[in-house]
């Protein structure tokens, strides 16, 4: 479980945890979860991939939607978590613990915000609704 | 701008999350989502608005006589207080739309249509109507709620004399109440599970609504929006107009052959109707990983066969289900195929409709 407060997130909802070793944890934020529904289905790359900045690295899929999944850095796939593959809906439960993927030799980083900008930024998309 | 029904004001307060369906705003879904609203349907049971349905009355001495002329169905013999599903053709044998035709009386019918298709229908009846019969569009007077699942009829007990209930399955009583108001109930509905159709007078939509969900409460009773009413129907191997049939598409294709009577006399569409069908629609469960959507490539062997007209995650069985309309005869029930999924082939195989059958 990670916390918000150590976060930094995207404007496409995605949130990033910087490890010591520069390795970042990548999920998707609450605000994403409950803007999908329930999750039925996550397909994400394979270790080894490469992630491009703001480029789709995969996708999630809701009983109605499909949705990409963007990167919110450049680098290397070193680890994918294959437990959302059988259980998707571990993003619904729990957003904060169920990250995706984790990306290596990070090169870029995207337009990225704290939690309060996010939250802020969040509240903004909420009223254009 | 959408139009609103006249359970707007519930589902606003309810937390429904307001879609522009079929000219309507509806909920797509509440607070506990599509998942859980589908769940209760199959399980306890669940509450739509389908106030934007169209009601229309056909009457006058040849009404049977238009019935039998502008539908596939037959509505020779029919008893008063019983449903009959049918499809509406084109001469080409495309469909118009698909409706329910439910008798009142003698020279008296109640149909109900597709929102999306109610100003065609209407226009397309009229302009064929045949000697004395008059078609009026009464969709505005009524407010329409399905009450799906296997608690339905307990619940409806508690609101509705229990001898002016539909007991079989397509049968309606149109002089019945519920919650104090006037209502017409029918035994149908587009779940695959035990329930009613309701019309009360549009002004007593909210009434009745507040007290099916009050009544309902202690039974699991929840609202359902139009996301578990599209997953419960797909599951339940049942076709949506502008997806499994449309005006190019034929009701024999979409599999509603047990609709279409070739052996009545003349009605619009017969003759190419009797012409061999060129496509079928399948039944398509996922074998592989992945979640079918519409308008996707099918693929046997390699070879393009045809698209997926409807596909989903079914919550029920867990697993993404779709119908195709494939090339007539290219398939048979456990055939392996593979769909094109955004440039991803996921495997497939063919398995019988209805997806879903509820256990007697």
């Amino acid at each position: 479980m990670y916390e918000p407060s150590d976060l930094l997130f995207s404007k496409s909802h995605e949130w990033v945890f910087f490890e010591e070793d520069g390795t970042a944890v990548i999920g998707l934020s609450d605000y994403a979860q409950e803007a999908l529904g329930d999750l039925v289905f996550v397909n994400l790359p394979m270790p080894g991939d490469d992630v491009t900045t703001e480029e789709p690295f995969g996708d999630v899929e809701s009983v109605k939607a499909v949705s990409d999944v963007y990167a919110p850095v450049s680098g290397t796939v070193s680890e994918v978590n294959e437990d959302l593959l059988d259980s998707p809906e571990k993003i619904n439960d729990s957003p904060y613990e169920a990250w995706l993927i984790k990306v290596t030799d990070v090169t870029d980083k995207g337009e990225l915000m704290d939690e309060a900008d996010y939250n802020a930024y969040v509240e903004e998309e909420k009223a254009k609704e | 701008m959408d139009k609103k029904t006249p359970l707007y004001d519930e589902h606003v307060r309810l937390g429904g999350k307001i879609v522009s369906f079929g000219g309507y705003a509806l909920p797509v879904q509440y607070g506990t989502g599509i998942v859980k609203e589908h769940m209760a349907v199959r399980e306890q049971a669940g509450l739509f608005d389908v106030s934007h349905m169209g009601e229309f009355e056909l009457k006058g001495p040849d009404s049977v006589k238009n019935l039998n002329r502008l539908l596939t169905n037959d509505y020779t013999e029919m008893e008063d207080g019983r449903c009959r599903y049918t499809p509406m053709c084109y001469p080409n044998g495309g469909t118009v739309d698909d409706l329910i035709v439910a008798k009142r009386g003698e020279n008296d019918y109640f149909l109900i249509v597709n929102a999306s298709n109610r100003e065609k229908d209407f226009a397309w009846m009229t302009e064929n109507l045949q000697g004395d019969a008059v078609l009026r569009d009464v969709s505005d007077d009524y407010a329409e709620i399905a009450l799906q699942g296997p608690a339905s009829k307990e619940l409806i007990r508690k609101l509705s004399p229990s001898d002016r209930l539909p007991k079989k399955y397509y049968t309606a009583v149109f002089d019945t109440e519920i919650a104090g108001v006037p209502a017409i109930i029918s035994r149908t509905g587009y779940t695959g599970e035990f329930g009613y159709e309701i019309y009360v007078p549009a002004c007593e939509g909210p009434k009745v609504w507040q007290a099916l969900l009050r009544e309902g409460e202690e039974l699991g009773v929840i609202p359902c929006g139009l996301g578990a009413r599209d997953t419960l129907r797909l599951e339940a191997g049942m076709p949506l107009y502008g997806h499994e049939m449309n005006a190019e598409i034929t009701p024999l294709e979409a599999d509603l052959g047990f609709a279409v009577k070739l052996d009545k006399d003349d009605f619009i569409g017969k003759e190419a109707l009797l012409q061999p069908m060129k496509r079928m629609r399948v039944g398509l469960r996922v074998t592989g990983r992945g979640i079918l959507r519409e308008e996707l490539t099918v693929l046997k062997d390699g070879q393009a066969i045809g698209v997926t007209t409807s596909g989903t995650f079914a919550p029920f069985l867990k697993v993404s289900i779709a119908n195709a309309l494939v090339e007539a005869g290219s398939l048979e029930i456990g055939d392996k195929v593979q769909v094109d999924v955004r440039g991803r082939l996921v495997d497939a195989e063919v398995v019988p409709l209805p997806f879903y059958k509820r256990a007697k």
